[in-house]
Order: C-alpha cells, then sequence, then structure tokens
C-alpha cells in the first residue's frame, strides 16, 4: 500500500455517521474514496456545497458545479448549496464535524503550518485558518517526512495556521495525538517498528505502554 | 437598473478603480467583463477577489497583462503568474482567510464597521490588529470592506435586475453585489418578470445597477 493510500484509509476510520466533513486538496481528498461500506456522511466544499459526490461520468459535469480547486465534481441526494457567508459560518460556527487538511509541519505542542513558505511558496491560506479555528476535530494528513526530513517538529519554524492545537495527525508511518497538550504515538503503520517512528520523528513523542499498529 | 452592453460598463470603470470580482477559481465569474476589462487596457486595478484563478480563466486573465497593481484575496496559488508578480513586488498581494474575506465584504455590503472573529489570532493575520475580548474569548476586529464596482455573475436576471445564483457559482456574488458603489451583472440567462419566484431571488433588483444585455 502506498503512503498516501495509508494515510488516506486511516483517516476514513474516524468518520462517524451523519458527520459533516470538510476534506483539503491533496490526501484529504482521498479519503472520500475510502468511508467504510454503508456510513452515511456529508462532505462539504467550502466553495458553497454540502453534499460532495465523486468526480462526473464523462458528458455528465456541469461548469458551475465543481470543487474549491476549481475542478468538476457531483452532488449527491440530499445536496445544497450556498454562498461563503454560509460556507464559512458552517465552519466558523462549529457545524463542522471533522476537518482533514494538508500540513508542512506539526509541532510537538500540535500547532499547524501549512500556507507559506516565507519568500519561496505564497499561495495564501485559502480556508485553512478558519477550518482550524472553527472545526470540532481538526485532523493533518501529511507524508511523515519530506526528502528525509521530518514534518512532525520540535517548534513550526513556518508561519502557524492557527494557535488552536490540531486533534490528530495521520501519517505513512503513525498516528500522533496531543492528549494534555503533549504530542503522543498513539499507532504505527504496519510492519513498522515504534524505533523506526522515532528515527524520522523531530518532535518528542510520548510513547503509551501500548502503541498498536494501525487497523486499514 | 440599466441595461447596457458589456462593452459600455466596462467603459465606465476609470483605472486605478477599486474592483470586486465575484468567482471562486474563475466558477461564477463574469467572464466577459474580464474579456472587456482587457480588451480596454484598464490598468492600476484595487482587484478584490477570493483567487487569482489559473492563466487564461477568470480574473487570472488580468495578471498576464499587468493590469492589476494590489490585490485582496485568500488564495493565489494556482496562478503562477500572479505568484511571481507578487514574489518580485510588483504587485502588493494582502492576504486573507476567506471567512474573513467574505465577512468583511459583507460588512461593508451591510453598514457594520467590521466583524470580530477568531480566525488568524495568534498568526501573521494578526499584525497591526485590535484584540477584542468578549466573554473570555479572543477575537480579531476586522474591518469592512467595498469597493467602487463589482463585477457579479447570476445564472438567472430577470428585467428589473432580481438575482438567482445555480450550484456552486453563487460563492461570493451575492455578498459583493451590497458592497460596491456601482454593481454590474452578467447573467447566464435573462428572463422576463415572474420566472424567478419571490422567494427564489437572492440578491434584489434595487441592488443591481447596471445589468449586461447578452447576445
Amino acid at each position: 500500500m502506498d503512503a498516501q493510500t495509508i494515510i488516506a484509509r486511516r483517516v476514513a476510520k474516524e468518520l462517524r455517521p451523519g458527520n459533516l466533513v470538510n476534506l483539503g486538496i491533496g490526501i484529504p481528498t482521498l479519503v472520500a474514496n475510502y468511508v467504510p461500506e454503508g456510513l452515511k456522511v456529508f462532505f462539504q466544499s467550502e466553495n458553497g456545497l454540502i453534499g460532495t459526490g465523486p468526480i462526473p461520468e464523462q458528458g455528465m459535469a456541469h461548469p458551475l458545479l465543481t470543487d474549491a480547486g476549481g475542478k468538476p465534481i457531483s452532488a449527491l441526494p440530499g445536496a445544497a448549496t450556498f454562498d461563503s457567508a454560509m460556507s464559512f459560518g458552517l465552519i466558523r460556527g462549529g457545524h463542522v464535524d471533522i476537518t482533514v487538511l494538508g500540513g508542512l509541519q506539526v509541532d510537538a505542542a500540535g500547532h499547524l503550518a501549512n500556507w507559506m513558505i516565507p519568500g519561496k511558496m505564497v499561495p495564501g491560506m485559502g480556508g485553512a485558518m478558519d477550518l482550524v479555528s472553527g472545526a470540532k476535530r481538526v485532523i493533518v494528513a501529511m507524508q511523515h517526512a519530506a526528502k528525509g526530513k521530518s514534518k512532525i517538529v520540535a517548534r513550526c519554524s513556518l508561519p502557524l495556521t492557527s494557535a488552536r492545537p490540531v486533534d490528530m495527525v495521520v501519517t505513512d508511518m503513525a498516528v500522533i495525538a496531543f492528549p494534555d497538550g503533549k504530542a503522543t504515538l498513539m499507532e504505527t503503520a504496519p510492519g513498522l517498528k515504534i524505533a523506526e517512528v522515532l528515527a524520522v520523528t523531530e518532535a518528542e513523542l510520548a510513547i503509551p505502554d501500548v502503541v498498536p499498529e494501525m487497523k486499514l | 437598473m440599466k441595461s447596457v452592453s458589456a462593452e459600455e460598463a466596462v467603459a465606465m470603470i476609470p483605472n486605478g478603480a477599486s474592483i470586486m470580482v465575484g468567482g471562486f477559481m474563475g466558477v461564477g465569474t463574469p467572464e466577459r467583463l474580464l474579456d472587456e476589462l482587457v480588451r480596454q487596457k484598464k490598468a492600476d486595478i484595487a482587484l478584490i477577489s477570493n483567487d487569482a484563478a489559473v492563466p487564461g480563466k477568470g480574473v487570472g486573465k488580468l495578471f498576464e497583462g499587468g493590469q492589476v497593481s494590489r490585490m485582496i484575496g485568500t488564495h493565489i496559488g494556482l496562478n503562477p503568474k500572479a505568484q511571481q508578480q507578487m514574489l518580485a513586488n510588483e504587485i502588493t498581494v494582502d492576504l486573507i482567510p476567506q471567512g474573513t474575506f467574505v465577512e468583511r465584504i459583507r460588512a461593508g455590503g451591510c453598514g457594520l464597521g467590521g466583524v470580530l472573529t477568531p480566525t488568524g489570532v495568534g498568526t501573521l493575520v494578526e499584525q497591526g490588529k485590535q484584540r477584542v475580548e468578549v466573554n473570555g474569548k479572543t477575537f480579531l476586529l476586522e474591518t469592512a470592506l467595498r469597493a467602487d464596482f463589482a463585477l457579479v455573475h447570476a445564472f438567472l436576471s430577470d428585467y428589473v435586475g432580481n438575482l438567482s445564483y445555480a450550484l456552486t457559482a453563487r460563492n461570493f456574488n451575492p455578498v459583493m453585489a451590497m458592497a460596491a458603489d456601482t454593481v454590474i451583472v452578467t447573467a447566464e440567462h435573462i428572463v422576463p418578470v415572474g420566472v424567478i419566484a419571490p422567494d427564489h431571488v437572492v440578491t434584489p433588483g434595487p441592488l443591481v445597477d447596471y445589468l449586461v444585455v447578452n447576445g
């Protein structure tokens, strides 16, 4: 199983019946492919839709029905559309149960940086700051390391997305959560030893007595 | 509400104007007005738009000929031209959170001085802003945002300028239609009064100054 599939499958296990879920661009988008059979959740697209469905079949796309990246999507029965004030009212107002975002860095206190690399890449925060500030649960879905460098750092060197810590980080190597504000290794990817995870983790992780393998 | 051609509508916009443009990655953007802004070579535009779209689409067209001098938006990452111009300091870009962006415009259109939002507290976004504590929670004071012109795209307009929108092309359009001195609208279909039932009107006709005729 490749890294992205591991991450997306594991995040999908966090979804609960009836959840309103916002998926960011990139790996988070893949989570929709692994929703457990029979589980009904609502996906929000922040450009103004609840009830986002899969990519339409050929010839069935509508130019005025797109995801936040401007790509054609479909809408499921029961879908609703609205303007951006409503969309961000839902997000900031605590009506979104889970947001899944990509990340550049997450630090030992659970702070996320995911919107700019000063002087190099400044795309903008889009909806990320509102999502991290307002969603009930924030899950970061990202690779554990980039070019051999840990993305789980002691302290974010990049500008923060929010002062609010995230709830969970799912990587291709581990699940990390922040009980009592301390980064804690909750699970390891199948076949990986704790020491192998720690070898590519810059942040200090608390290690519980039992660290199970991810169930995918 | 007056009906005008796209050419006449854009001729009213002077160089240096602040212009709100509806749309999200070019979806729900009044493309004909953007084509006309390019054709009439309008310059020194202060653009207020969620994103910079992509080259050749929506507001993305304005970056090719360097027509934008300032931009307030939330995301420009999918338009390399806009990125390059910002990193080379050819344009000034104020990147703000999307929920803050829309609420500042809403405030501007609704007669409010601004809004209090928790988004951005403790980040770069907070710089230069006032913190306000309300019931033990910390918020940033974000001031209202208005423009000289709003360029809006609707799905339906009737003959008096009542507007309704389609699917994800609604986005910032109804909010911007309240927050500019002059509101110019294009619509996919212009229909007789009554086709849009009163309950389905999103932007009431009196907000629209100019409706661009089709065809």
